[in-house]
This record gives C-alpha cells, structure tokens and sequence, in this order.
C-alpha cells in the first residue's frame, strides 16, 4: 500500500497561474521541452554519424519531468541533474552548441573533452556535473543544501536520481542528512521504470520509492512524469517549502524510459505493449495538447515554436562542427585546482 | 611559541581557522558534544555553534559527499572521520566526485578530510591502518602526514586554504606523545615540502608520520657505529618532494624508505622506483624497504608489535645498507 501522496493532474489554466506560471511561460515550457527532445534526437543523428564517440543517452520521456522541475527552481537555487534530465539544463540556459560539442568530445564543451555524455553542467547556471555513479550526486546536493542553511541563505538544492540508484546507500545517506538536519532539499527520482534491464520490482519492494520518504521524516509524493505541468507544480510547492525551512520532500516522477538505456540497447526486454500504453502518453504531446485546449495555443504560434527550436538546432550543430578537438598538450593540466580557480562569486 | 601537544596542535589549526574563516566548519561523528573520539573539537561547538560543527549520523559519504557540495557553494568544510579506517566507506566518493571534478568539469573542490590513522595500541583491524598509499595513487586528492606539532598546524591551515581535495592523516599514536614548540600566530606548512628532520652523510631514511621518530631512535642508535643518518620527513605523500629526496639520496648515496603502512603498492614503492630511475648513478647500494606486512593489522600487541616497523628493524636496515 502507498504511503506517498499521489498528486493529482493539473486541470485548468486558472490552476497553472496560481502555481506561478502565466502563457507566456507556458509557452517557454513547451520550447523547453521541443529543443530537449531535439538535441537527443539529433544526438542520435550525430552518433550514427559516427561523430559522436564511445555511447549516448537520452532521456527520451522525461522531457517534462526535467523542464517542469528546472522550471520551478529559483534563479538562486541549485541542482545536480542526471542522464535523463537534459531538460533541467535548457531551462538553466545552456547554451545548446555546447551540449552538441560536449557530445562530440570538442574543446568547447563544457568539460573540454575531458567527459562525455550529460556528464556536464555550468556552474554558473547554478548546477554541478553528475558522475556516473548514481546516486553519487545526492550528498553533493545536501551539502549545498547544508552551506544555505548555515550561512541562513533562502536558497534550495535539488537532488536528482533513479529508480535503480534509489538501491545504493548514498541514497539512504543522503536523505538521512537532510532529513535529520532539516536541509532544504528536493529530491527527484525519475522513476523511469527500468534500471538498464531491470525492472522496479527487482530494485524496490515498495509501492513507490516516494514512499520511503517517511522513513527519513518528510513528505513523499508521486506525480505523472508525462504531465508537465503537475510535475511544476509539486516541485514548486517542496522548492517553497523547502525554501521556506519546512525541510526536504521527495518527489517521484514517473515515466517510461521511451529508448534502451544507451544507444546500443534495444530494450527488447521491455514489453510492446508498455511501450505502445506510454507512447499515449508522450509528454510533448500532451502538453501541445493542453495547450491548444487550454490556453489558445494557435498554429501560428506552434509553429513559430517548432521553425525556432530547428533554427536553433541547425545553428549549434554547426557551431559545434567548428569547435576543434581538445588539444592533447592539454591532456595533464587541471588535475589540481589554483587558488585563482576559487576567484568565483561562491568563493569570495 | 608555546608547547604543545601533536593534538593540541591539530585543534589549535582548526581553531584558527575558524576563527578566521565563518567558511571553515566541521562535520564528523561526535565531534560537536563529544568533541571527537580524540577530543581534538573539544570546546568547538560552545564557541562556534552547532551549524559549524555539525554531529552527523553515521554517514561517511553523506559526510564527505556533503563537504563536497557546500565546498562548491563556497564553504570550506572539515570533514573528521573518526578513524582513518572508515575512509573506505566515503572512497567512492572522494575518488568518483571529489577527485575528478576539478579536471573533467572546472569545478575545485576545497575540502579537508582529518584521517585519525595509525597503529601501536590494538586497535585491532579497523582502527589502526594507514591508508595513504590508496589515496595517493588517485589524481586529484592531496595527501599530507604531519609528523611533529608545528607541521600538524601549519600543514592543516594549508590544507584547509588548498583548493583541492585534502586528506590529512593524523598519526594517533602521536597525539599526546609528541609535544613541540608550535607559534601561536596562524602559519602555513606548504603542501608538497619535505622536512629535514635529521642531517647525517652516511644513509637517508625516507619515511614520513610516526615513523620520524622511529627512524629518529634508530639513527641515535647508529650514531655509536659511526654511521650518520639522514632522515627527510616527507610531510607530504601527495604531491611529494621529489628534489628533496633525491638531494638527500645524492648526497648519502644509500636510500631507506620506511612507512608504517603495508609494503606490496605502498607509497615507499613510488619512493624506490624514483629513486632507481632518477638516482642510479648515484647510488651505493640497492634502495632497501621497510614496511609492515602484507597483512591486514593484528589486534593482539606481540602480534601487532611484529606487524608495525621497530627501531630495531630499522637499526639491522640501516647496518645493513651502512656495510654494503
């Protein structure tokens, strides 16, 4: 039996604005979601290409669960999104050029060619580059959390992880942490059902991971992972009350990997007809849907949406064509950080 | 200056730094009511509050990895492990996160983690090791083994203002035996700068932590022999004095590398082979090890005793290479 709260849909425009979001922003969601989907996709490109080397991920289906959460956070607030939350980076304003030359082992990706894949981030967009042990970047996550709280700052960390990182005892250590001390602390699973091959009722006994929440003495929630604008919404209300002292809150958001867990997988052990049931689903959809149905979302406007997320696109592929590959003299320099590295507005 | 003990030194860093710096907090087990296993936070939290010294559940990673997150948002955390030991449990993430940030993704990350390390009281398996070598050998973290109470303040100031990952291993066994004049005043000890404990011409013993003074009784021991020794007190395992080494193994022409830690892959290893590569020429005879067994540490004291690196053992080393 669940213990989390299960949050219900998001109905009406008029329940959108007083969660903080008016059409404009709404209509940013939607650009959001169309240039994250577009540089996975385009990733894809790339890789077959054969321009992208080693594997590539994507966080295909979880579009609105990064936006919608990135979406909610302060300009303050800070995060350390994963592999399938390249959303949480285009709300940030990542520039999207970086991300291709980052795909493609170039200098001018945000880790010069030194990591691949979303293992990436700027930090002056607030957040931090994730490492491929997960949930390795949830204590990090309670650690900012920590610094705000001692310095009395009204700014929140968001942690996120997976379903089948949930398992590892960063996880447990984490949330004990925050939990115990109170942090301001969001976290988010994307539990996005299948943990490479894996499915939940291998990696979790529980109804929801959200329902461990408890465990450690704060709220846990389930919220559609397909539906953007319930995803905001809960995420704006922990970020808040985070914000405001009243401790962590664990959402769990839940969607269906749409792809194999990287580019070399096919997911055949993932049933068709799980598959067919969420492509019904599709978050983009869904949204595009609402928006047409609810705040007057006209074609003009649609595709005015679409022709400058595709200018965008063919605009970063080509800058990040330009960009050289990493210069080998540079294979040993920054291993160890210069005091001038600490000249950053955290550090003063 | 004032004399104090190796211990009181450590909380006398700490102390100052806090003072100076609201940046500067700490976080371990017990260290806020308690004050530490060892009582080298003893008083911190009545004078700078519970949100700068932080008792945390028993969490390694959450300690460390936590340090790592406010260390990015502009704090300078001082993580306590209760025992060097229980490292382990935060290895993944000083090696996965803390380590390779800096390199792969620009971000420093200043956090000191204080490692009560080292044996010779039975602390049996779990309470007793020295696990520099393991910490040494990942890019990315520093490694600093103060042997004497000046070192142990200044090298703890250095590794709190580093801006790198710190790992600051602080023998036990010297705590409250080793009493030295420390300055009153905030110094530093720079990271990567050996020690010339001892000035001989005849042999040079490498080693670094509460072997200094092991090796310290064994040159006196030699001393009668007519055999002056060497001794280099590393200070620094990671970055180490590289020139300081091979000046003094240039001028003695006999190298003694002695840690407390076991030998197969121990820090000594590196030590040997610079050595072999960079001072053959100058050598009199092969580069001679000692260290303890590979073995995990035993708790019962003859067996302990066996296991730990004597003054004897490195009396017979030294007349050994002194006669080669």
């Amino acid at each position: 039996m669940a213990i989390a709260r299960e949050a219900e849909p998001v109905g009406s425009l008029k329940e959108v604005r007083e969660a903080g979001l008016d059409r404009e922003d709404l209509l940013g969601v939607y650009r959001s979601m169309l240039l994250t989907r577009g540089i996975e996709e385009r990733g894809h490109i790339l890789y077959r290409q054969g321009k992208i080397p080693g594997s590539f991920y994507t966080g295909r289906g979880n579009e609105a669960a990064s936006v919608g959460v990135a979406t909610a956070m302060g300009p303050d607030d800070v995060g350390t999104p994963l592999h399938r939350d390249m959303g949480v980076h285009i709300v940030r304003g990542v520039e999207p050029w970086r991300i291709f030359a980052q795909y493609m082992g170039r200098a001018d990706g945000p880790t010069k060619g030194r990591d691949g894949n979303v293992h990436m981030a700027d930090s002056n967009l607030g957040l931090i580059a994730m490492v491929s042990h997960l949930p390795a970047m949830l204590p990090v996550a309670v650690g900012c959390a920590l610094a705000f709280r001692i310095r009395e700052e009204k700014r929140v960390a968001v942690g996120w992880f997976g379903e089948g990182a949930s398992a590892r005892g960063d996880c447990h250590e984490a949330m004990t942490l925050a939990g115990v001390r109170k942090l301001p602390t969001v976290f988010v699973c994307d539990n996005n059902q299948w943990a490479y091959s894996t499915p939940t009722h291998l990696e979790f006994a529980t109804e929801h991971v959200a329902d461990r929440a408890e465990s450690y003495g704060f709220e846990g929630v389930v919220v559609d992972g397909t539906d953007v604008l319930a995803v905001y919404r809960e995420a704006k209300r922990a970020i808040e009350k985070a914000r405001a002292g009243g401790g962590p809150t664990l959402i769990e958001s839940l969607t269906l990997r749409m792809e194999g867990h990287a580019v070399h997988d096919d997911a055949f052990y993932v049933p068709k007809e799980m598959f067919e049931r969420w492509a019904e689903n599709d978050p983009l959809e869904r949204f595009r849907s609402w928006l047409r149905d609810n705040a007057d979302m006209s074609d003009d406007e649609e595709e005015e949406i679409a022709a400058g997320v595709k200018k965008t696109l063919n605009d970063a592929l080509k800058r990040a064509d330009e960009s050289p590959l990493p210069d080998v003299s540079s294979l040993t320099e920054g291993v160890y950080a210069t005091p001038e590295d600490l000249d950053t507005p955290h550090h003063k | 200056m004032a004399e104090l003990t190796y211990l009181q030194a450590i909380s006398d860093g700490l102390r100052t730094e806090m003072r100076r710096d609201k940046r500067v907090f700490v976080i371990g087990e017990d260290v806020g009511v308690y004050g530490g296993a060892f009582k080298v936070t003893l008083g911190f939290q009545e004078e700078f509050g519970h949100w700068r010294v932080l008792d945390a559940p028993l969490a390694e990673t959450a300690i460390v990895g936590a340090c790592t997150g406010a260390a990015i948002m502009g704090m300078r955390p001082v993580a306590e492990m209760q025992f060097a030991d229980f490292i382990s449990c935060a290895w993944d993430h000083l090696v996965t996160v803390a380590a390779k940030q800096r390199y792969r993704a620009g971000t420093p990350v200043p956090i000191t983690v204080r490692l009560p390390s080292g044996g010779g009281f039975s602390g049996g398996p779990f309470h007793s090791q020295n696990p520099e070598s393991s910490f040494a050998h990942i890019p990315g973290l520093k490694c600093v083994c103060p042997a004497t109470p000046e070192d142990a303040k200044g090298l703890l100031i250095s590794a709190i203002e580093d801006p790198n990952p710190v790992l600051y291993f602080e023998h036990k066994h010297l705590y409250r035996r080793i009493k030295g004049e420390v300055p009153e005043e905030r110094y530093t000890v720079p990271i990567g700068k050996a020690r010339t404990h001892r000035e001989g011409d005849d042999v040079s013993v490498i080693t670094w932590g509460a072997m200094v003074y092991t090796a310290g009784e064994a040159a006196q021991q030699l001393e009668s022999d007519g055999v002056s020794v060497e001794i280099v007190d590393l200070r620094t395992v990671m970055p180490w004095d590289k020139p300081a080494v091979l000046e003094s193994v240039r001028k003695t022409s006999k190298a003694l590398v002695l840690h407390e830690d076991t030998r197969t892959g121990g820090f000594g290893a590196e030590i040997a082979a610079t050595i072999a590569e960079e001072a053959f020429e100058d050598l009199d005879a092969p580069v001679k090890r000692i260290a303890a067994p590979d073995t995990p540490v035993p708790f019962s004291p003859p067996l302990e005793k066996a296991f730990i690196p004597q003054v004897d053992d490195v009396v017979a080393g030294l007349r050994e290479l002194a006669e080669y």
